[in-house]
């Protein structure tokens, strides 16, 4: 840290800190104290799961989007006695085209596994019209749809290409507005909190007017007076947010297992680095409740001016 | 130090006072008397800042009221030490901490290690630092406000009806704090009815007194 770094820093930290002693000059206000408190840890405990669902949400879509965008699924729908030359012939047209990695039939255990949740296990597949599936991989340059798609047509008539795309997008989509739904959310826990602990600040301001004209009578400025309010509400925010924020992520931690194969709503949480992220709440909460208060204090302060 | 010129003040449409003049000049002493409603608090408010003057210049420390900020006054309170008539304590603080407030709020709390035991003996209330100001009596409330209007060593010290609450030996002890400090170079303009008070301040100290009465303040009253 350079030389001319270190005063700002503390300038800046003293602006945080304040002044201790400018907190007693403010009697204890059991209420307003509490109920900042309490705001600050409902609304922490809101936020973490306001980021636990944006972070599960990003997951998704970035999930659905690269697992799905290099993927294809070939569809071929033939009698019988044909569906075995057609499937080959479909396996040699995709070996020949430019972009395709990797084009594989599914055997008859994997498509039973695909139907398994809706008709149960056991399924006879030999005796039902299920059209045989081949699962194709593109390279990183991706292949000509449209072309491989006219070929398809004149060599393996029952063949259908589905690229996914149809329905790849707009999943990605509502995933990716559903992660901006969390982080507006998140902004709207931010400016509530920002609301409630502006009124409390004011409550108090006004149940201390007796005060801030003892102090003002001895020469105390506004940003001192502020100050004993700023640090008093800081703290409790702080606290408050804290408190809430370890509730959250307990809660979280409670939720069932999302692996896998579970859905969406289970695999609501935090991985890897993710769990760091709440941490950020209290000392937030705290400084939304610095700016909050300090522009209360100061705007009523004028208006007793 | 503290020049009122030509002032006015009115309140919800009444013109309290016109045309006012009034000099605090360095080391002075002064009384300020004059009927109940006259305006004495009015003009005590004006030189130390709480008010504004509706016309008029009152400057502090050479400063114009009219334009200076709040923190400008907020600093010109420190050179002015005021004493309530209803003392004005925070009820919450011991009366230790009282007497430090005006250190504390000018960042100079250090200061307040060795001068506040010695003030407070001078005052006569060591015995009553950790008590609440609420437990106080009528004339220790009025100490603790000297005390706390001149434990920065202000410049001018203004006090309200400093003996209205107290018996003539209580009074008396006041008015030799008063006296004492002015020995010492303070300016001291003192709003009071206790023509006994005066009586006895003039044969202490070189002091004047001026009357406010029907909007205008007359110097060298004859007690």
């Amino acid at each position: 840290m350079n030389a001319r770094g270190t005063p700002g820093l503390r300038r800046a930290l003293a602006l945080l800190v304040g002044d201790p002693s400018a907190d007693r000059a403010v009697p204890p206000t059991g209420f307003t104290a509490r109920l900042t408190v309490f705001t600050a840890g409902a609304m922490a405990f809101l936020a973490v799961f306001a980021i636990a669902f944006s972070l599960a949400t990003g997951r998704l879509a970035d999930r659905w989007s690269s697992e799905l965008a290099r993927t294809a699924t070939l569809r071929i729908s033939a009698p019988a006695d044909q569906a075995d030359a057609q499937v080959g012939r479909a396996l040699t047209v995709l070996e020949q085209t430019p972009g395709v990695a990797t084009a594989r039939a599914l055997d008859d255990d994997e498509e039973r596994a695909l139907l398994e949740p809706w008709f149960g296990p056991d399924l006879p597949l030999d005796t039902l019209p299920i059209p045989q599936l081949i699962e194709i991989t593109e390279t990183a340059e991706g292949y000509d749809a449209t072309g491989l798609r006219a070929r398809l047509q004149a060599e393996v008539p029952g063949a259908v290409l589905d690229d996914h795309t149809r329905w790849r997008v707009p999943l990605v989509a509502a995933a990716e507005r559903l992660r901006t739904l969390g982080w507006v959310a998140l902004l709207l826990i931010g400016a509530a909190t920002a609301a409630m602990i502006t009124l409390a600040a004011q409550s108090a301001l006004s149940a201390n007017a007796q005060v801030i004209r003892v102090m003002r009578l001895v020469g105390a400025r506004d940003t001192y007076i502020a100050g004993a309010f700023v640090r008093r509400f800081t703290l409790r925010s702080g606290l408050g947010a804290a408190i809430g924020t370890a509730l959250g992520l307990v809660a979280v931690a409670a939720l069932p297992d999302g692996s896998d194969a579970s859905g969406f709503l289970t695999g609501l949480g935090f991985r890897g680095a993710g769990w760091l992220v709440p941490l950020l709440i209290p000392p937030l909460a705290a400084v939304t409740a610095f700016f909050a208060t300090r522009a209360a204090a100061l705007r009523t302060l004028r208006s007793q001016a | 130090m503290i020049e009122l010129s030509d002032v006015a003040y009115s309140y919800g449409g009444a013109q309290l006072f016109t045309n006012l003049t009034l000099a605090l000049t360095p080391g002075s002493f002064q009384f300020l008397t004059g009927p109940s409603g006259a305006g004495k608090t009015t003009l005590l408010k004006l030189c130390y800042g709480d008010l504004r003057a509706t016309a008029g210049r009152v400057s502090l420390f050479g400063q114009d009221a009219a334009t200076m900020s709040r923190d400008d006054v907020a600093m010109a309170r420190r050179r002015i030490g005021v004493v309530h008539q209803d003392c004005q304590f925070l009820d919450h603080l011991p009366v230790a901490e009282n007497i430090a407030l005006p250190l504390q709020v000018s960042q100079r709390a250090a200061e307040a290690d060795g001068n506040l035991d010695e003030l407070m003996a001078w005052v006569g209330l060591s015995g009553q630092a950790q008590q609440r100001p609420p437990e106080l009596s009528g004339g220790e409330r009025q100490r603790a406000a000297l005390a706390r209007a001149v434990i920065t060593s202000p410049d001018v010290i203004i006090a309200d009806e400093p003996t209205g609450n107290v018996d003539w030996e209580m009074s008396q002890r006041l008015l030799t704090l008063l006296v004492e400090l002015n020995r010492m170079g303070k300016t001291v303009l003192i709003a009071t009815h206790d023509m006994n008070l005066i009586r006895a301040a003039k044969s202490q100290v070189s002091a004047h007194v001026l009357r406010l009465k029907d909007g205008r303040l007359q110097a060298g009253v004859a007690l």
